[in-house]
């Protein structure tokens, strides 16, 4: 076993760190304050290949591996993590339609998806099911060549500015048997939004509700077959649970930086703060949290590469430690900067309230321990 | 005719040297011992390098051929030579031998221009070399000259801007800056240009151009392969420079004076100004004076 990174992860990591410290960092802070949606900054990351991370290269795709992904997107949240999750989600869902699309939906949208002309959004979490995202109550009902769908989703990231929607709606059956995928376009008659969440973090992405009245999407734009939308859902979050985590892992890297470069600088009782073993010691022990959290995010991410039947465990697991952690290194760092690190312009206290909903989304991180224990215990 | 015909087909060939150096914007001085702290620095490109590299790159785009980057260095500065894979260069030459080590800008232009003979033979003849005006580690701005006078090229240093190309006359018109203003100049291929900061964005490479620079074979030569025979000229042999003291600018005990313009008419502020400049500097009024009335 070999726990180096090859030539080529490194030269795409390097790559995805320029890219972070040169458009993503500098603007960081402001895209929070202002709460601006950095489109035309996210347009660049497409054009460099990180909107079609791991989307098969014949419609123009990257086809990198999800560990591929996980190296970029930690890359990419070292400058801003509310923006690398917004490109991790946009990845999922391009994902979901090259995975399981038609040759014509794969055709038809990714190209779109690959500039980000189009931005794509994931619409599973409604306001009465969150983790218990088989109750969902979205109703798609078959008419002819077309489903009408009817209902609400709720804290839908990208929601008012994604041009594409997957909608997971009820095509039959109570229970996740009876739910389908659904590729819904923005102009779709019958299809609004919420007023943008105000939210603790992730300002840099809006956040908001998605309501459809009788939207009617053609038969043509189901994604896989009648009944198989939960499936493809919960398959395309085991990679998106990766890159939020990877997201955290990304954050917490550039929150420990800062700390470790104010603890030389700070000085208190005659001497500069990081003289002090307490600090030392805090520093030694973020430094390995970071450790273990990236060792064990690359073991999950080459486990769903190589499709091992335990991928979806140590997914969750991964999502769950490495999100739990990573929010309590920043916090950490935070608190390394005392006063300091409350305050907007040191940008430590935003990576803290950015990181805050990692341990929520994607499944929260109760729910990766209901999938843990079930793998574990061999319950259903 | 024929000659000629296989002169026009030619394609560009473009050399680009870059020096890897340590990120000035992240050395810091130790407050106590007023040295400058090495450690867990990273390097980068050269700065001026890379506006060179662009520069060569965007020629390539426009008039086809092939950009070959050579830096002279480690084996580590292969990861310069890597970048600039990235962005588009098509192949990186690496001068590297332990005799190099210690070389001035005289042993440095020595073993680059042969080097860049070398490249000539093994890959087609440059049109151009392109060196950035000065390293931000040196300062000097000596190798580029250095080059084109051991190469016999035309020298057109501190180039803002390249403004055209004509291959098939073998003519080049650049923008070159100097003191109060700019000079268009008009030269024949080859020649060796150095680069000012572009007035271009650097481009950067994609996930895909990553990639292909992670695949890339670099080119690994010592002094000999390089085709160097005289080796009195290479390393702290050939370089008759000798640094005797490196030290950390003094701080200036006093602080700089503040007028208040708040209030004031510019006539004002500018009788305070000569006021206090003559209060420090008796000296001066008294030169001033006295030319004056000379």
């Amino acid at each position: 076993m070999d726990f180096r990174l090859s030539e080529e992860q490194e030269a795409i990591r390097a790559m995805a760190l320029d890219f972070a410290r040169d458009e993503l960092a500098p603007h960081a802070i402001d895209w929070d304050q202002q709460k601006h949606f950095p489109v035309e900054t996210l347009r660049a990351a497409a054009a460099l290949g990180m909107a079609g991370i791991y989307i098969r290269d014949d419609v123009g795709g990257t086809g990198l591996t999800r560990l591929d992904a996980a190296i970029i997107i930690e890359a990419l949240a070292t400058g801003c993590p509310a923006i690398a999750s917004f490109v991790s989600i946009h990845n999922m869902c391009a994902g979901m339609i090259d995975r399981y699309g038609t040759e014509a939906q794969r055709r038809q949208f990714l190209p779109r998806l690959l500039t980000m002309e189009t931005l794509a959004s994931y619409c599973l979490t409604e306001p009465g099911s969150g983790s218990d995202a088989a109750a969902l109550k979205t109703r798609a009902v078959r008419e002819g060549d077309a489903y009408l769908l009817t209902g609400q989703k709720q804290f839908i990231s990208g929601a008012g500015e994604s041009g594409l929607y997957i909608v997971m709606a009820r095509s039959g059956e109570e229970g996740p048997k009876g739910i389908s995928a659904f590729i819904v376009e923005k102009d779709t008659p019958g299809l609004t939004f919420g007023a943008n969440e105000k939210k603790m973090g992730w300002h840099a992405q809006p956040t908001r509700a998605v309501m459809l009245d009788n939207v009617r999407v053609s038969a043509e734009n189901r994604l896989g077959a009648e009944g198989e939308g939960f499936r493809i859902a919960m398959a395309g979050l085991d990679g998106g649970r990766l890159n939020i985590a990877a997201a955290s892992l990304g954050g917490a890297e550039a929150a420990f930086d800062k700390a470790l470069a104010y603890v030389e600088e700070r000085r208190a009782f005659g001497r500069a703060i990081g003289e002090f073993q307490a600090l030392q010691f805090r520093l030694a022990d973020m430094a390995t949290d970071l450790e273990i959290a990236r060792t064990f995010l690359w073991r999950a991410a080459a486990a769903l590469d190589a499709a091992d039947p335990e991928a979806t465990k140590l997914c969750a697991m991964a999502k769950r430690f490495v999100t739990d952690r990573c929010f309590a290194v920043a916090n950490d760092a935070l608190q390394l900067h005392g006063g300091y690190g409350y305050l907007a312009d040191y940008g430590v206290e935003k990576i803290v309230r950015d990181l805050r909903v990692h341990q929520i989304l994607e499944g929260t991180n109760e729910i990766m321990r209901l999938i843990v224990s079930r793998a574990i215990m061999g319950r259903k | 005719m024929t000659n000629m015909r296989s002169e026009l087909k030619r394609l560009m060939h473009i050399v680009v040297c870059i020096k890897q150096v340590p990120d000035s914007a992240q050395i810091r001085v130790h407050p106590v011992t007023n040295t400058i702290m090495r450690q867990g620095v990273p390097t980068i490109i050269n700065p001026y390098d890379l506006f060179a590299l662009e520069e060569a790159l965007k020629v390539r785009d426009y008039h086809g051929g092939e950009v070959t980057v050579l830096t002279m260095g480690p084996p580590m500065a292969e990861d310069a030579l890597r970048k600039a894979l990235t962005y588009g260069a098509d192949r990186a030459v690496l001068l590297t031998d332990r005799h190099f080590a210690g070389s001035d800008t005289l042993a440095t232009s020595f073993a680059l221009s042969q080097a860049i003979a070398q490249i000539g033979k093994s890959f087609g003849t440059p049109d151009i070399v392109f060196t950035g005006k000065q390293t931000i580690d040196g300062d000097t701005a000596q190798v580029g000259p250095g080059i084109a006078k051991r190469l016999n090229l035309v020298q057109l240093t501190y180039v803002a801007k390249i403004a055209s190309i004509d291959f098939s006359a073998r003519k080049i018109t650049v923008e070159r800056r100097s003191e109060g203003g700019t000079q268009v100049l008009e030269s024949k291929l080859p020649c060796l240009i150095t680069m000012l900061e572009g007035t271009a964005a650097i481009r950067r490479g994609s996930l895909e151009d990553a990639l292909r620079a992670a695949r890339s074979e670099i080119v690994k030569w010592n002094a000999a392969e390089a085709g160097i025979e005289d080796m009195t000229k290479c390393g702290l042999r050939g370089s008759p420079t000798v640094v005797k003291r490196v030290f950390a600018p003094t701080p200036r005990a006093e602080k700089a004076a503040q007028i208040d313009t708040t209030e004031k008419t510019v006539r004002d502020v500018a009788d305070e100004l000569v006021t206090s400049i003559f209060t420090h500097q008796p000296a001066l009024e008294h030169e001033l004076s006295s030319s004056r009335s000379a």
